[in-house]
């Protein structure tokens, strides 16, 4: 075991499983004598219920049981606030979380009003579906401005408006910086709604073993550990006596992160209440209406710049669509204000949003969250200061970076993780450089692109760039122990859906612990292996989670290297950990199996030390003080086909910085699974809602996921500035793909079609949505 | 309405009773237990219920499982179930870092398997148009194209 594996393309250890199709998802739980779950939800976006007929679903065969809010008793309670808001500037917040069961009005369509328990999920649907509901349908809420309107409905009457939480934050002063300018460029900017559509969606299942007094949980969530600790709160059992496990989770994306969904709760009381298992698999139009939304922003946005196109500074305010409800507080909206700033240099900020409700899917994160929002506020300024400027658009971003020697670099305004938004290091300029050598810049602009134009074809070029905060606190834990078969296993409690912590975590013990990678065992998202943590999200895995696992097996070294040296007669100093061997150096000979080592830790019989500690085993938790920043750019060449403006992505760019790459195969397939979503997000991906707040197209065959042959292939290249703040230096990744997206079509897109002078002020764009804003006078 | 069926899955022949409206996916799911057959849409677009019947890709949740009586099944359990002695196809993905989450495999290893039977040595864009109907949320499908070309290779080599 001479080679080091962090830094390695190794495959995945949790791959065989996956390819046979023998890796456990939640609908792949079977327990005898469960029973299956459907709701009836609500076909109205807004409007009061009347009355519920039950008669007729109760009464069909099969069926075990029919709930209404009403029949939950005490247990119906509105769901706890994920996220607090943050302590800035100025905040007005108005806590409303949903109700597992709507119980006299419904605000959004998909709210579930009643709940089905049958022998079959066949027969839980065929009885939901006579349930008859009563309804008086009111008007709804669903543009942002109408929201704000003196005569807009409200979702929420007791609010006495739809303003969920107002935020004011800043940094220096924005009116002197703005009377000092040379240039001051105003523009307002959409981001519409979008869905994360992972492929498996989402689902429950709950077994309360009445003897053992024990309930098991297998949830499709990226955070098991807060969903066991909220479970036996809830149903006043110890933590101890609940089980959460997040099997292999078929992608998660951000909105498999709640506290809680209305289904989380309730299959498990069901499960209690009715002394059967019970599961729930959300169909794809359910996971339409009832899995979170992101994105939908309005912006109005300026920026100040002197004529040498130094930005002096930016104010941006903008409307926030948190839907009907708003549970995950504001990480939405705050990331979009903070991660505005990008890599540059801005000495005055202000930034202002109004969270709003409306009758549509609650809004948490997903992918990005938010982030591009501010990335193509930011871009897009840029753009068409650039141009009001006479000034290339790259050189203006160039004279703009903060610099190495600059970091941190303080934001000051509060960022999700309520510290001052800080970048812990960054180097912004071989960034661009690079992804500028990559695509080509000089050498289309020059030769290339005149010579296609010339023939008559549009294309165009765009380039980007972008930070990410990443790898966010509060903190994660990791046990590392060696059994006495000499084998590894590491136990986290952060859930994985695909990143390959199987593998990443594994990397890094292997190192530490000179043990082969095919004999650590990894379990991660099962709350009885591991009681503390809080999740996956926000590109922290790697970073939180793995600096966990790094101190513990840095633990578990000292420890076999103190026993071996004792076995071994030698020094410390002299030891070292091979194959899963402890030798010393330069004498082969001389060498235990780190086996022997686990199992003298683990005596039977027999007097130990005081004080001794058993096993080759150790617990470590790491908290960062803030998070990390990635960064990176992308850039891409586009041809717009002329009649029918779809588009042919001819070659795409990303060069990413998230620290040193303990597996890059991964990081790679990250960033390539995140372009795909950013592509989807930029071009083909829009939840269209129509002026009731009916969402038109709940199914894949109108809402459109990119394919194969919608997803280019992609050059990658990598810089490698150390984060500080871990002992790894590593930054997260899982984001980055899909932030600057939209900003990068919309920059190469009116450089495609540059004789119409098109300027595009929103995403997502689609064929149709091109032609209208270049042709149809509707821009 | 209850109909009695007889079909041969992995070379197994099963006979049940099953309603007619059961779906094929939810009989090798729930009735069988074969697990390794994915649900995502339930309305024919994404991909990961495709078996092979009869040797033709086929999407298990557009199919009733009355319709495969008397017909023979293949899925992803059949292909190889040995992590030391992968199909090449499975060795291709795992090589490729062709599956994240790992959801939409099946239905893209039983897409490609046919295919490449039929095209043994395709470029690229028509690997992109084979699995076009295959929807995968988290590779950006570069790395699957890349594993399908490795699987090509690999099938074309004499096998040891
Ligand atoms: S589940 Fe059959 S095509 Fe999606
Ligand atoms: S690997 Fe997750 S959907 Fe394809």
């Amino acid at each position: 075991m001479t080679t080091k594996s962090f830094g390695q393309r190794i495959k995945r250890n949790e791959d065989p499983q996956l390819l046979t199709g023998r890796a456990q998802f939640v609908d792949d739980v079977h327990i005898p004598g469960m029973l299956h779950v459907a709701f009836k939800r609500s076909d109205y976006a807004h409007a009061r219920i009347t009355g519920i007929d039950l008669e007729a679903a109760k009464s069909m065969p099969g069926v075990v049981a029919v709930y209404t809010a009403e029949d939950l008793g005490d247990f119906w309670q509105p769901s706890p606030l994920l996220v607090p808001p943050p302590p800035a500037e100025h905040v007005v917040f108005n806590k409303r979380t949903s109700g597992q069961l709507a119980r006299s009005k419904v605000r959004f369509v998909g709210e579930a009003i009643v709940m089905v328990v049958a022998e079959s999920r066949y027969l839980a649907e065929d009885a939901a579906e006579t349930i008859i509901v009563d309804y008086e349908p009111l008007d709804a809420v669903v543009g942002l401005e109408a929201a704000l309107t003196e005569d807009s409905a409200l979702v929420h009457e007791d609010v006495g408006s739809n303003i969920g939480a107002h935020v004011i934050q800043r940094k220096g002063d924005y009116d002197t910086a703005r009377a000092q300018a040379d240039l001051v460029i105003s523009r307002r900017l959409l981001y519409d709604r979008g869905t994360a559509a992972p492929m498996e969606t989402r689902g429950v299942v709950a077994h309360y073993d009445h003897l053992a007094r024990h309930l098991t949980v297998w949830d499709s969530t990226q955070a098991p550990i807060p969903i066991r600790n909220g479970l036996a709160a809830m149903f006043g059992l110890s933590e101890r006596q609940v089980r959460v496990i997040a099997p292999f989770v078929g992608g998660g994306f951000g909105p498999k992160v709640m506290m809680f969904y209305p289904e989380e709760t309730l299959v498990p009381w069901a499960a209690i209440k009715l002394e059967r298992p019970v599961k729930w698999i959300e169909d794809r139009l359910e996971n339409f209406y009832a899995m979170t939304h992101e994105r939908g922003q309005l912006h109005d946005s300026e920026i100040a710049l002197t004529k040498e196109g130094k930005i002096l500074g930016v104010k941006d305010v903008f409307l926030h669509d948190t839907g009907a409800y708003i549970p995950y507080g504001l990480t939405v909206p705050i990331n979009t204000q903070c991660t505005l700033l990008g890599p540059y240099v801005v000495p005055h900020y202000y930034t202002e949003f109004k969270a709003l409700f409306t009758n549509k899917t609650v809004v948490t994160p997903y992918r990005g969250a938010g982030r591009q929002h501010g990335v193509f506020v930011m871009e897009r300024l840029l753009d068409i200061a650039a141009k009001e400027l006479g000034m290339d658009p790259l050189e203006l971003r160039r004279i703009n970076f903060i610099q190495p020697e600059q970091f941190p670099w303080c934001n000051e305004i509060i960022y999700q993780d309520f510290t001052k938004l800080t970048y812990d290091s960054g180097n912004y300029e071989p960034v661009l450089d690079k992804a500028m050598r990559m695509i080509g810049w000089d050498e289309w602009r020059q030769n290339e692109q005149p010579r296609l134009r010339a023939e008559g074809r549009k294309v165009g070029i765009g380039l980007v760039m972008y930070v990410e905060g990443t790898g966010i606190g509060p903190y994660e834990g990791a046990r590392v122990q060696v059994e006495t078969t000499g084998k590894v296993t590491i136990v986290t409690g952060i859930g994985t859906q695909g990143q390959g912590h199987y593998t990443s975590f594994a990397q890094i013990a292997a190192d530490a612990l000179g043990v082969p990678m095919k004999d650590i065992y990894i379990s991660t998202g099962d709350t009885g292996q591991f009681s503390w943590g809080v999740g996956t999200f926000a590109s922290r895995g790697a970073v939180v989670a793995g600096s966990a696992v790094y101190s513990a097996a840095q633990m578990v070294r000292e420890k076999a290297l103190k026993q071996a040296a004792e076995h071994l007669e030698a020094s410390e100093a002299d030891i070292e950990l091979v194959d899963g061997f402890a030798q010393v150096r330069g004498a082969p000979g001389a060498r235990v199996p780190l086996a022997t080592l686990a199992a003298s830790a683990n005596p039977l019989r027999g007097a130990v030390r005081p004080g001794t500690e058993p096993g080759l085993e150790a617990t470590a938790y790491f908290g960062p003080q803030m998070g990390t920043t990635a960064s990176g750019a992308h850039a891409m060449i586009v041809e717009v086909d002329p009649e029918t403006y779809q588009l042919k992505i001819l070659k795409y760019v990303v060069v990413h910085d998230c620290g040193p790459l303990i597996n890059p195969l991964i990081v790679d397939g990250q960033v390539h699974g995140g372009v795909a979503q950013g592509i989807g997000n930029a071009f083909y991906e829009q939840l269209i809602y129509d002026e009731t707040g009916q969402l038109l197209n709940a199914s894949f065959m109108d809402y459109l996921l990119p394919t194969s042959t919608d997803v280019p292939r992609m050059e990658l290249g990598h810089e490698e500035t150390p984060s500080p703040l871990n002992p790894l230096g590593v930054k997260g990744a899982g984001e980055a793909g899909a932030i600057p997206v939209g900003p990068l079509f919309a920059q190469a897109l009116e450089d495609a079609l540059i004789d119409s002078g098109l300027e595009i002020l929103e995403i997502p764009l689609s064929p149709s949505r091109l032609w209208e804003l270049v042709e149809g006078g509707d821009a | 309405m209850s109909h009695e069926i007889t079909l041969t899955v992995n070379g197994h022949a099963h006979t049940r009773t099953v309603e007619a409206r059961l779906l094929l996916s939810d009989f090798l799911r729930h009735e069988l237990g074969l697990t390794g057959t994915h649900v995502g849409c339930e309305h024919g677009v994404c991909g990961a219920c495709t078996i092979l019947l009869d040797g033709v890709p086929v999407r298990s949740c557009l199919t009733f499982a009355v319709q495969a009586n008397g017909h023979e099944i293949m899925t992803v359990e059949g292909l190889g179930h040995d992590p030391e002695n992968l199909h090449p196809l499975q060795q291709s993905f795992w090589e490729s870092h062709g599956l994240q989450c790992g959801f939409c495999t099946p239905g893209f290893l039983m897409t490609l398997l046919p295919f490449l039977q039929e095209n043994p040595d395709p470029s690229e864009q028509e690997i992109r148009e084979a699995i076009s109907g295959n929807l995968c949320r988290c590779t950006g499908y570069q790395f699957i194209v890349d594993a399908v070309k490795l699987a090509a290779q690999k099938m074309g080599e004499p096998q040891p």
